[in-house]
């Protein structure tokens, strides 16, 4: 339990530190002695430099997720990737129809963007996803109406990291020439994504979960058959008027850099984080009353979330301050609200309460897997030994029989 | 959230955990539910003479409310039941420096207080 360095960082799904490739490259994009130039200067050298830099950085992107350079559209995140797509196709094709389908344990940037179209006028559905966190198809297909225009569905959760098989939801929705848009802002880098296979026909990604800036994102926007959208930010014409503003180069230069170091370590980094991971969970599953929440199977490699039951979460993560990881409850908010996702699942509320999602990555080590399970174990068996619940368990009463007096 | 020192004090070093065994001079108070985030247990140990010789507690809860429960397992030791009975949750909160959003773990131990005396009272009626 000797020489990590503490707190450590398990929160990775929260967001990546920076590759310090892509901090270099970054730099160069900033000064008078580097290329600071307005892409979007067409009269002199200073802008054709950035530009060059920002239309290798599309291809380094594009590259990653097989794509055509010319379907990149630069934006400030996942979330306003989120927004153009949605908002921009359903005001595009509202002509066509008024209803959405999405699902319950989508990030709140697709959440709060349908909540808005709602408001709108436009008519949402939101698919309950089974107890692994996948979704069923055939509930997608019965959800399916004759004036559905769009569909979207999270290729990776950001809480519980199962993979959602976009492959065959965009051949449904590709059948029915229904809009299929997926938020891949924490799948970029983890899974592999061929848009050269996929009948995906808009995609989010996000710079900071990819080892890249933060404040910077792309939308996919595909070209045959050509997808249109209404652009939600006006002004100088920039992305093919999709989307104004002038190109940010080091932003952009980094995700650039970010998306091409993914392609070439993606696949022995998966390796290394999901041996990780799974030293991680055995290390922990060892205990009684300890619940994986989301299918093991679809999941991202450095994704572990699980509850552990007669644990009141706020007192654990007051427990795990050596830890940054993230807890299914809100409490530290003052709202009293269990996480929408795991609710979503099925999960009770004590469940749900004393969630902890281990999110690992890049710069995880073993030394820090070993002490963070020894760590959770002393927590954990601490609070149990405190927990009036945990007695009542192991003098087998049912928790669920009981008659609490709530107050 | 920033906890005081002495909610951090009680929570790494809780006063008076544990179990006091059923018997008719001991008055057991369980209050709040699991679905709420605390439940809390409050055991007093009455002597003939009427004061509160031990006192035990576990608590299912944040910082706050095993940090509260461990304090009023200090404060009603040596106290008459009357007495036991004046500690309300301002001073708990008071005492503790406890947030707004963490009143209600001092009025949990209060009602564990509460609780506690009313079911020893059944047993000695
Ligand atoms: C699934 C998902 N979508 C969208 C976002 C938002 O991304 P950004 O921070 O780039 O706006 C996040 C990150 O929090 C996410 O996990």
């Amino acid at each position: 339990m000797s020489n990590v360095k503490l707190p450590i960082y398990l929160d990775y799904s929260a967001t990546t530190p920076m590759d310090e490739r892509v901090a270099e490259k970054m730099c160069e994009y900033l000064t008078i002695e580097g290329q600071f130039g307005n892409p979007a200067s067409r009269s002199h050298e200073f802008g054709w430099k950035a530009e060059a830099a920002v239309e290798l950085a599309r291809k380094q992107v594009a590259d990653l997720i097989n794509a055509d350079p010319r379907e990149i559209i630069w934006t400030s995140g996942a979330t306003e990737s989120n927004n153009l797509a949605i908002k921009g196709a359903a005001h595009f094709y509202k002509k066509k129809g008024n209803h959405l389908i999405t699902v319950k344990t989508e990030h709140k940037a697709v959440l709060d963007t349908t909540r808005q179209l709602e408001r709108e006028g436009f008519e949402v559905t939101y698919l309950e996803p089974e107890d692994t966190g996948l979704i069923d198809l055939e509930k997608l297909k019965a959800a399916i109406r004759d004036d559905t225009i769009l569909i979207s569905v999270m290729h990776v959760n950001n809480e519980i990291g199962v993979i959602q098989d976009i492959a065959t939801i965009g051949e449904l929705c590709r059948e029915k020439g229904i809009i299929f848009h997926v938020d891949a802002a924490q799948s970029a880098g983890k899974v592999k994504i061929d848009l050269s296979e996929l009948k995906v026909d808009l995609m989010s990604f996000s710079g900071h979960k990819v080892y890249g800036p933060k404040g910077i994102g792309v939308l996919y926007v595909q070209r045959k058959p050509r997808i249109r959208l209404e652009a939600q930010m006006h002004g100088g014409g920039h992305e093919r008027g999709l989307r104004s503003g002038t190109l940010a180069t080091h932003q952009i230069v980094g995700m650039g850099e970010a998306c091409r170091i993914a392609k070439e370590e993606m696949a022995t980094e998966n390796e290394r984080i999901r041996m990780l991971r799974d030293r991680l969970y055995n290390g922990l599953n060892d205990m009684e009353e300890v619940y994986l929440n989301g299918d093991m199977e679809q999941r991202i490699a450095g994704n572990l979330n699980i509850s552990f039951n007669f644990v009141e979460g706020e007192s654990l993560i007051m427990a795990l301050r050596d830890l940054a990881v993230s807890s299914g409850s809100a409490c530290t908010s003052a709202s009293l609200e269990p996480s929408y996702v795991l609710r979503a699942l099925g999960r009770n509320d004590e469940l749900a309460h004393s969630s902890i999602r281990f999110s690992l990555g890049r710069y995880t080590t073993i030394e820090e897997v070993d002490y963070t399970i020894e760590l959770v174990k002393k927590a954990v068996t601490k609070l149990r030994e405190l927990s009036p619940l945990w007695d009542m368990y192991k003098a087998g009463v049912d928790i669920n029989s009981v008659e609490w007096v709530a107050h | 959230m920033a906890y005081s020192e002495k909610v951090l004090d009680h929570y790494e070093n809780p006063r008076n955990v544990g179990v006091i065994d059923e018997d008719n001079n001991v008055g057991t108070g369980m209050v709040g539910a699991p679905a709420c985030g605390d439940v809390m247990k409050l055991q007093i140990k009455v002597s003939d003479n009427g004061i509160i010789e031990d006192a035990k507690f576990k608590t299912y809860g944040c910082g706050s409310a095993i940090a509260s429960s461990s304090l009023v397992t200090e404060w009603v030791k040596g106290k008459t039941l009357d007495e036991a009975a004046e500690i309300k949750n301002t001073h708990i909160a008071e005492e503790l420096a406890l947030p707004p959003v963490k009143i209600h773990c001092s009025v949990l131990a209060e009602d564990a207080i509460a609780a506690a005396i009313t079911n020893y009272k059944e047993k000695n009626q």
